[in-house]
């Protein structure tokens, strides 16, 4: 199947006298390098310049909060069993009284922990969630110098309360609108 | 003969000072030159633009750990590096910088040793050069870094050959074998390489075997044997290497252009009459922009030849070169007989 008309047959045929001095090849090709000297660069200069993300980018997860601020996730575990990497662990505890603003449900997690070195980012756990409680973003991983500091904690993973702390999953949630 | 020998010594240390620091920014340069021709940014993190790259390097290279292997021959093994070092910066002995300068009626000369054999002298320190390799490359005592040392010696030897005798055509022509000569028997926009232009090529090609650079970067080629004769090498004895090689790199542009462009000379500023002090400053610019300009063409090619087969090499230096080379001297013979 031809995909694009820029291929070239290539056939082994006897040089001819001109072509084995090599130098007019050799000059043509160190014209085509001279003229990509002053081609644009490629390069996207990454700490101050960003690539843009598709909307459905699967990046590191968050876990949302309601309008309230109370933390969505019931600790059901829904996520680590469909999760096809193993990546999430969880320990689930009991809502005590006078902790109603802080978690939605009777039951939340204590203790929620996706190791991101584990995680292939496929986006089941979100499939899988009833509480809207987790989704991907677009943010990606820092680089660590331990494998211990890609286990993320409810520290690095649940969003604040603050309205400029949340995390925006618009994009994402429209994904599930469709189907 | 004080000031003389003051000047000389300060002489030699400005050419080891301006070496050292061209064949740094060499490092800069030919990544940059990369960069820029397969459309990236090159470094740019180090000072503005990535200026102050090469001094981080320079840093990273000596305080990286330094590693002497258990099987090595130890005294030959730091031998290596400094022989190539040694003998990269011995060739800039005879290079003519510049004309005189006239410091209160006294000339000075910008050339450390004006030899009447300066082409022998360079010839003689270019074929030392794969000492250093050949050293390094048998004292570590791995295979890959023998394989690139007998690559490199064999390659060198080679092109030698293919070299001398192209620079044969020139002395046939000049008379002499001073550089300083050579170069002064340019005048005028008489340029060798309009007279020799096969010669030039022959030269041109054979200098990029003996700085053992891409094309015919045999002796080191990654994808074959790792490193090369520097496999083993760490820390700054590696650095020594590959900081000769830009050494070399600049010195050998400098020759290409005293031997086939007119060194310092440049049509029309000989014909101004200048001061003479004026005079030798600008015939120094002149010469140093034709050396970095053949500096750039170095990395140019370097980025736009893919490198030989070993056999291909071969062929090419024994084949093609050598007769080449005697049909050069024999042109050039005739003509300097029957129609001179
Ligand atoms: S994205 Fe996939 S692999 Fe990662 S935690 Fe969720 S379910 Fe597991
Ligand atoms: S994130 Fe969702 S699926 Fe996972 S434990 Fe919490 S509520 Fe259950």
């Amino acid at each position: 199947m031809q995909l694009t008309n820029r291929s070239k047959v290539v056939v082994k045929k006897e040089m001819t006298w001109a072509e084995k001095m090599y130098l007019p090849a050799i000059l043509g090709g160190m014209a085509i390098t001279f003229k990509h000297m002053f081609k644009k660069a490629a390069t996207v200069k990454y700490p101050e310049q960003t690539r843009e993300v598709a909307p459905v980018y699967r990046g590191v997860h968050v876990l949302k909060r309601d309008e309230q601020g109370r933390e969505n996730c019931t600790a059901c575990g829904l996520c680590a069993v469909a999760c096809p990497a193993e990546a999430i662990t969880m320990e689930a505890a009991e809502r005590k009284k006078g902790e109603e603003h802080l978690y939605r449900e009777e039951k939340y997690a204590a203790k929620y922990e996706i190791n991101m070195l584990r995680c292939i980012f496929c986006g089941l756990c979100e499939e899988a969630c009833p509480k809207d409680a987790i989704y991907l973003t677009d943010r990606i991983i820092d680089s660590k110098y331990t494998r211990s500091g890609f286990i993320y904690g409810k520290d690095k993973l649940v969003e604040g309360t603050a309205p400029e702390e949340r995390v925006d999953i618009t994009k994402r949630k429209k994904k599930y609108e469709f189907s | 003969m004080i000031t003389a020998i003051l000047f000389k010594t300060i002489l030699v240390a400005i050419i080891f000072l301006v070496s050292l620091g061209i064949a740094a920014y060499s490092t800069y340069a030919e990544r940059k030159v990369a960069a820029f021709m397969q459309d990236r940014v090159g470094p740019d993190r180090a000072g503005p633009f990535g200026l102050l790259q090469p001094i981080a390097d320079g840093v990273k290279m000596f305080t990286k750990e330094e590693i002497i292997p258990n099987a090595s021959d130890r005294i030959l093994f730091i031998l290596g590096p400094c022989v190539f070092m040694l003998t990269a910066l011995m060739m800039s002995a005879v290079v003519p910088w510049g004309k005189s300068f006239d410091i209160g009626g006294v000339e000075f000369t910008m050339q450390v040793a004006d030899i009447n054999i300066g082409i022998l002298y360079i010839m003689a320190i270019a074929s030392i050069g794969v000492y250093g390799i050949m050293i390094g490359g048998w004292a570590s005592n791995n295979k890959y870094s023998l394989l690139g040392a007998i690559r490199a010696s064999s390659q060198m030897i080679s092109y030698e050959l293919a070299m001398g005798m192209s620079i044969v055509a020139i002395i046939l022509m000049t008379g002499s074998l001073s550089l300083r000569e050579i170069v002064d028997g340019q005048m005028h926009g008489k340029w060798n390489v309009f007279y020799q232009p096969l010669g030039f090529i022959i030269f041109l090609v054979c200098a990029f075997a003996e700085a053992n650079r891409a094309p015919f970067d045999l002796a080191e080629c990654e994808t074959e044997l790792i490193g090369g004769y520097h496999t083993e090498f760490s820390s700054m004895k590696l650095g020594l290497y590959l900081f000769a090689e830009y050494v070399s790199m600049f010195i050998s542009s400098a020759v290409i252009s005293c031997l086939y462009f007119g060194g310092y000379h440049f049509p029309g500023i000989d014909s101004l009459d200048l001061p003479q002090n004026l005079a030798a400053i600008i015939s120094v610019a002149v010469l140093f922009a034709k050396t970095l300009f053949f500096i750039f063409f170095f990395m140019w090619i370097r980025w736009t030849v893919p490198r030989f087969r070993y056999d291909q090499l071969m062929k090419l230096g024994w084949q093609i070169f050598i007769p080449l080379s005697i049909i050069n001297i024999l042109a050039t013979g005739a003509w300097m007989t029957f129609v001179k």
